[in-house]
């Protein structure tokens, strides 16, 4: 197990530096650098953020600060696929706050916090994802559910469970 | 069917190229278009794609044939948002402007055998025009009201080119604004812009070319080369969804704007900040940036002119005060976006410290057009001080929601209920929201209101980015504004007390409210918080963060008055003072009852059903499965709410 971790937490460092080699070190780079660790790692572990202070000269301060503002940060771990329920305007007179709220219940799992018991998904809520024609939209990876329901939400985790 | 890309060493060499393969309107190129727009994709655009594809290969011999008759080409592709994405998935066939709708990839060989060899209408797929006007099927687009009221300069290309294809887009006429502006000197490039009356479309409506101009004297004041160009596309107003069809769409355009921009500025470095939302956008621009470096028409000596220009994109982090320009270049330098006062303009000391020009990504895609087509035609449209047109996105309770381009000055109600075909199920209007958050609602007696910079900031609304959010009666405005403080509480960067206080304590307030504890008082207090946050916050997101609860509480007073002394909410929306009760109409099928979270309702097969408003959470599951319309909200006693909100789909 403690070998396992090692392993990982080595390609891990691996990973970090790769993406850190391809940017100027210097502080411009710092928010890109964060956002393709996170693409990686799915989440912004605190050995990351370390390295990548260390790696640009930057204040740990200065890392956490930046990632801790931007709403694209997750300084947790994420589930498999992040559900992401958007609550732009056009989704929020549509219903959907509904729609969280029967989420987080279903899955047992705060939107923002957590993952679901089986490591599959996590929730997320975002201020509008540019989908207003559909709402409420849900996007779950890269697929967009449109006139999304409290009634209907069953049917989408099922099919991204078995996907 | 595109052309080997090579880079373009003279001015002469890509004019060739450009005139060579000029779309010429003899009808003898027939094209097939694919919207792929976010809405369109979502409902499986690419499936019929890769249909047509299939379709168009096997029966290549037949489509030859009848080419050949008729000497026509024919292409087929992906483009982006048509904009009527109630209507998705769309296919339209050019030149006969047929426009089918809620396209399913099972319908491709029928297109391809009935419409593009048989010549004949697929009168299913056709879009039905309005019971009014006879029931009858638009047999091209541009009979369909929704596109026939509208004029695009923004959304010129969008959903005509194939985004990712350089040629197409040189074809429809990319590059011609400017070449155009290559033929000038800057200064008659910036004079150009300038009187086309050209005023910022992000929101704040500040006119383009004096911002250029400005730039140019703070250059020569700080006696620098130095300036920088940045589009800011970190569209963040909810509801908005213009910029990100464009950089979708038509990626190409917004970079002619820039290109412009930078001749005429002399700049030699720019950023397009893109969302992090918006992948695709993101992912379009980097194709598009890549091909016109290839080119010749971004990195050095651009064209053997000696002109100097490289793009970079830059992702947003995902939040919202980096719309606002001092945070975004804070973003840009990797820190956190806190905005500063604005005693120092950024035109001045902006992206570190250096002149810098920041416009919208439709500012700049306007740009080209203004040159190509001249000043005078684009100050011809819109009102006396709002020209040009304005893109929207139309979405909320509307019938057609989508994204449209208008003149300014069309009214609300020639927006809404002309091109937008009026309410979803015919219920009352009662609202438009315009701005974002720092925009306002508007109510039915504003509708006779023309759309501009001016008029809306009068009525206490604003103009904003172009998130134009239709409410019916089912809408409830306490819970509008209450989701707005929300959202803004989020977003506020919380440097200065005004703004990062005063939006919890209103949010407080307005919480108490829709829980039905509110008092009279409350409302003062709010009035009080809402000045102080509008005198004294460091920038516009606190100072305009008030405007939609002091908009919703001058127009909707009654409404927040139900609240706080009937303890009602008359659109059955705040959960703490609804409940849920079956009607007659139920027919005992079940439904509701098996998918009930906390087994609150009970009945038997084909008996009324039964809610137990103690065991019942207001999760509104039971409204959303009933088939029968057998689930009424109550709220104050009375039936408030009858129908489904949502049309399922």
């Amino acid at each position: 197990m403690t070998a396992k971790k090692n392993k990982d937490s080595k390609d891990n460092e691996q990973a970090i530096l790769e993406v850190i080699e391809q940017y100027p070190r210097e502080e411009a780079s710092l928010i890109m650098i964060l956002q393709e660790v996170q693409d990686r790692l799915n989440w912004l572990p605190p050995e990351a953020m370390e390295m990548v202070a260390k790696e640009l000269n930057l204040s740990l301060a200065k890392v956490r600060g930046v990632a801790t503002f931007y709403k694209a940060f997750s300084l947790k771990p994420r589930g498999e696929k992040l559900i992401k329920v958007c609550l732009g305007t056009a989704c929020h007179v549509r219903g959907a706050s509904m729609l969280v709220e029967e989420l987080e219940r279903e899955l047992k799992v705060k939107a923002g916090e957590g993952v679901t018991e089986d490591g599959k998904f996590s929730v997320e809520t975002v201020n509008c994802v540019g989908a207003c024609a559909m709402a409420p939209a849900v996007v779950v990876g890269e697929n967009y559910y449109a006139n999304v329901t409290p009634g209907n939400l069953s049917g989408m985790l099922k099919k991204e469970r078995a996907s | 069917m595109s052309l080997k890309l090579q880079k373009f060493a003279s001015l002469d060499a890509f004019c060739d190229f450009a005139n060579r393969i000029a779309k010429t309107s003899d009808g003898k190129s027939r094209e097939i278009r694919v919207c792929c727009g976010p809405g369109c994709l979502a409902r499986g655009s690419k499936q019929i794609h890769e249909e047509l594809v299939k379709e168009i290969d096997s029966h290549s011999a037949e489509l030859k044939k009848a080419g050949l008759e008729l000497n026509v080409t024919l292409s087929e592709k992906c483009t982006g948002c048509h904009g009527l994405c109630e209507a998705g998935p769309v296919v339209t066939i050019e030149p006969e402007e047929t426009f089918y709708v809620h396209v399913k990839p099972e319908n491709a060989k029928e297109i391809v055998e009935k419409t593009l060899i048989g010549g004949e209408e697929i009168k299913k797929l056709l879009y039905k025009l309005d019971d009014s006007k006879g029931g009858e099927c638009a047999h091209k687009y541009s009979d369909i009201p929704f596109y026939a009221l509208q004029h695009r300069i923004a959304l010129r290309n969008v959903g005509v080119v194939d985004p990712l294809d350089f040629d197409d887009w040189i074809s429809h006429g990319g590059m011609q604004g400017f070449l155009k502006s290559l033929a000038m000197k800057p200064e008659e490039v910036i004079d150009e812009v300038d009187r086309s009356g050209l005023r910022g479309r992000g929101g704040a409506g500040f006119p383009t070319g004096r911002k250029w101009k400005s730039a140019l004297k703070a250059k020569e004041k700080a006696g620098t080369d130095r300036v920088w160009i940045i589009c800011n596309g970190d569209e963040g107003d909810p509801g908005a969804f213009m910029d990100r069809a464009i950089m979708e769409g038509d990626p190409y355009s917004v970079i002619e704007g820039m290109m412009i921009g930078a001749y005429a500025l002399g700049a030699t470095e720019g950023y397009i900040y893109v969302r992090h939302e918006y992948p695709l956008a993101v992912r379009h621009l980097e194709k598009a940036i890549e091909t016109l470096t290839t080119a010749g028409l971004l990195g050095e000596d651009i064209l053997g002119t000696g002109m100097n220009f490289t793009l970079k994109i830059s992702r947003g982090g995902g939040a919202f005060v980096c719309g606002e320009s001092s945070a975004l270049m804070r973003s840009l330098e990797g820190k956190v976006g806190e905005p500063r006062a604005k005693y120092v303009r950024s035109v001045e000391k902006g992206l570190h410290d250096e002149p810098t020009v920041l416009n919208n990504v439709e500012s700049f895609t306007c740009v080209p057009m203004i040159l190509s087509k001249g000043a005078d035609h684009f100050a011809s449209l819109g009102s006396s001080t709002s020209k040009g047109t304005k893109a929207f996105s139309l979405v909320g309770k509307v019938k057609n929601t989508g994204l449209i381009e208008v003149p300014m000055g069309r009214t609300l109600q020639e927006i809404i209920f002309d091109i937008g075909g009026g309410i979803q199920n015919d219920r009352p209007f009662k609202a438009v929201q315009t701005g974002g958050p720092s925009g306002g609602c508007l109510p039915a007696k504003k509708l006779d209101l023309p759309v501009d910079f001016d008029s809306l900031s009068k009525a206490g609304a604003m103009m904003g980015s172009g998130g134009m959010i239709v409410m019916d009666d089912h809408t409830c405005m306490v819970d509008v504004a209450k989701y707005f403080i929300k959202f803004l509480i989020g977003e506020s960067c919380g440097k200065c007390v005004p703004c990062r206080e005063g939006l919890r304590q209103v949010y407080d307030l307005l919480d108490k409210i829709t829980r039905g504890e509110g008092e009279m008082g409350d409302l003062d207090k709010i009035d009080r918080l809402c000045h102080t946050m509008e005198v004294a916050s460091l920038c516009a997101l606190g100072k305009s963060a008030p405007y939609p609860v002091t908009s919703t509480i001058k127009y909707f007073r009654d409404e927040y008055e139900a609240h706080i002394v009937d303890k009602m909410c008359p659109a059955g929306v705040c959960k703490d003072l609804i409940s849920y009760e079956i009607n007659d109409n139920c027919t005992g099928c079940v439904v509701c009852a098996r998918h009930c979270p906390v087994d609150a309702i009970s009945g038997e097969k084909q008996k009324l059903h039964v809610i137990d408003e103690e065991k019942c959470i207001s999760c509104g599951i039971c409204m959303s499965v009933c088939k029968f319309d057998a689930v009424d909200i109550k709220s104050g006693g009375i039936i408030v709410s009858r129908t489904e909100p949502v049309a399922i789909s």
